[in-house]
């Protein structure tokens, strides 16, 4: 069947529907998500997954009742992992859109007006580039105190100068477009240019970014849980379920396997979906593979 | 040659500018965010002379502009103020971890260039075949894997099943007690070298093989990405058709022509994986029981020691500041182009 395609995003969706590898990680974080919302009602036992202990059947390995075993305090693994999603996909959202929402329009102010605006936002952007971002995190959860909202938050502050970067980027491209400067001649001022035009054509890139910074922020908030800087017992919390299972290692393996697991799925399907986008958005690797026009 | 001097001082400036940032931060963390340092220093059965006495020796008397000042002029002689637990000054416990935190993030790196350039070439090669694929997912898979899990899986796999590599640490008893190794820089592969003393060199070995793969998995991935798509531009350029066309020969191509110019990112995505690593060891550290850095960390956040992790960041952001900046240089060195912008 021809059909016209009306414009880039339809080409964008269908390119998508044609990647397996797209498709396939964009399933595991539904997947997740849908783990998330409704994780009182899949959890075979959602009691244990809030947090119950059930001291009479502690470290069964895994079975038909329990298919990833139970924890030092006899809880039910599988339940526990279902509940952490819902912590592990919050943080990842919660870090992002706060890095989106801070770095985006300081880029966009940055590229679009130029001048000595954009010169002091940039060296303000290189100086928190240039310092290892989850050792400031440490540093600041531990004088804040540990938590998982202490967590996130220096997450969210590290985060944001790379969207500054993107966005600025995006702006200094745009800006010299005829439809921008054909606003500028109509006298629409130059805020309502940033965040009228310029922004909603420079979302893609930054999305992309975002799609691969949900994996960097869960991986790092679980390695804050992991050292005992982000949530804390009894949360069901995967960086949090490894570091206690840790020493159950050698004996009862399932303990820290599987929220270690889980961890690496949803993380790899932002990855791969990510890097997938990308690739299709970048018109220097797009692929067109056999799409009918 | 000129603009090469100038960009040099641009990036050396910046690199001031961001330590004297980190500072001024970790002094606000450390002087202005703690409800009370004092009582956090004499611990909570001191009396109130013990109190007070504290407060006059760690200068919080004093207005906050003059405790800034001092913690300034400390850090320019190398004091990083004194650890709450041990009551030793950190710096002098810093020294004492770093090398071994060095050894394996060094190790971890030297295997990941080395991998991650023959993976990184080989995908370009074999762009959209299968082992292109193969490669890219294990690529991105060596950056979604959480280091701290990967750790606990090869212990399992290699000590809990297989049997033939050391659970932990960073030589066994025996060495330690027939065969112990006279410390001369730290790091302990150099050190048995430098003693004679073999039976250690291959004990130290099979404890670092661990830790050093599990560091490097990040790494790796994050060099075969960027040599790849390197590559395949490179690849693409007049230059390889032309030698091509003139028959020379595809490996001298490939590995000598195309490779040395697909070099430089290797170089970037180098400094980057460094400066992940030093924080990348911490849990990798603590997950085999590394006598390191983020052993030293990890024990300092959970006993609320918070001179000692400001002073660990402070040492960290130094060599990551440092690497970069030597990196930087060595490419404007290498690249003219990038002295231009």
């Amino acid at each position: 069947m021809k059909k016209i395609i009306s414009g880039e995003n339809e080409i964008t969706l269908r390119l998508l529907a044609k990647d397996k590898l797209a498709l396939f990680s964009l399933a595991i974080i539904v997947l997740f998500i849908l783990m998330a919302i409704f994780a009182p009602y899949i959890a075979p036992y959602p009691e244990e997954g809030e947090g119950k202990p059930v001291p009479e059947q502690r470290f069964i390995p895994p079975s038909i009742e329990h298919p990833f075993g139970t924890d030092y305090l006899g809880r039910d693994i599988l339940s526990r992992i279902i509940f952490g999603a819902r912590i592990s996909l919050s943080v990842g959202i919660f870090v992002v859109i706060c890095a989106i929402f801070i770095g985006t329009p300081l880029g966009l102010i940055a590229g679009y007006y130029g001048g000595k605006v954009d010169e002091i936002l940039m060296r303000a952007t290189d100086v928190f580039l240039s310092f290892p971002s989850l050792l400031f995190a440490i540093a600041l959860v531990a004088s804040l105190g540990p938590g998982l909202f202490n967590a996130m938050l220096s997450l969210a502050i590290t985060w944001w100068p790379w969207y500054t970067r993107l966005a600025r980027a995006q702006a200094v491209s745009i800006k010299e477009q005829p439809f921008i400067l054909a606003s500028k001649a109509m006298g629409v001022s130059g805020i309502r240019i940033v965040f009228k035009h310029i922004l909603p054509n420079s979302l893609t890139p930054i999305i992309v970014q975002g799609t691969m910074d949900m994996s960097s922020a869960i991986l790092a908030e679980a390695g804050l849980s992991f050292i005992g800087l982000g949530a804390q017992a009894p949360s069901p919390e995967w960086g949090l379920m490894v570091s206690t299972g840790r020493i159950y290692l050698l004996n009862y393996w399932w303990f820290p396997v599987f929220p270690g697991l889980a961890i690496f799925l949803i993380a790899l399907a932002f990855n791969l979906f990510g890097d997938c986008l990308r690739d299709i958005l970048d018109p220097k690797t797009r692929k067109f593979r056999g799409i009918t026009f | 040659m000129a603009s090469f001097k100038s960009y040099l001082v641009r990036r050396i400036v910046l690199a001031l500018l961001v330590l004297y940032f980190v500072i001024t931060i970790t002094f606000i963390l450390s002087h202005v965010v703690p409800s009370d340092p004092a009582e956090l220093y004499v611990g909570p059965k001191a009396t109130k002379e013990q109190r007070e006495k504290a407060i006059i020796e760690l200068g919080l008397d004093k207005p906050l502009y003059v405790q800034y000042i001092n913690y300034i002029f400390g850090l320019l002689k190398g004091d990083l103020g004194t650890s709450l637990r041990a009551h030793t000054p950190v710096l002098h416990d810093i020294l004492v971890y770093l090398p071994a935190t060095l050894e394996i993030v060094v190790i971890a790196n030297i295997i990941a260039l080395f991998i991650g350039i023959l993976f990184g070439t080989f995908s370009a090669l074999k762009k959209d075949h299968l082992e292109d694929h193969l490669i890219r997912f294990i690529s991105v898979g060596g950056v979604s894997i959480p280091s701290f899990w990967f750790a606990l899986l090869t212990q399992l796999i290699f000590f809990g099943i297989l049997g033939i590599l050391p659970l932990d640490g960073r030589l066994s008893t025996e060495t330690q007690l027939f065969n112990p190794i006279k410390t001369i820089t730290g790091f302990y592969t150099v050190d048995s070298l430098l003693n004679g003393n073999f039976p250690a060199f291959l004990d130290c070995l099979r404890h670092l093989i661990l830790p050093a793969t599990v560091l490097a998995t990040y790494p790796i991935g994050l060099v075969t990405r960027m040599v790849r798509s390197m590559m395949v531009e490179v690849l693409n350029e007049n230059y390889i058709r032309f030698a091509k066309a003139n028959g020379f020969r595809e490996n001298l191509i490939y590995y000598k022509y195309a490779l040395r110019n697909a070099l430089t990112p290797a170089l970037m995505a180098l400094g980057l994986s460094f400066a992940y690593s030093i924080t990348g060891a911490f849990l990798v550290e603590v997950i085999f029981s590394w006598p390191g850095l983020g052993t030293y960390t990890v024990n300092a956040i959970l006993e609320n020691d918070y001179p000692s992790i400001l002073g660990v960041t402070i040492v960290g952001t130094i060599f990551y500041v440092a690497i970069n900046l030597l990196l930087d240089i060595l490419q404007a060195y290498i690249d003219p182009r990038v002295r231009l912008q």
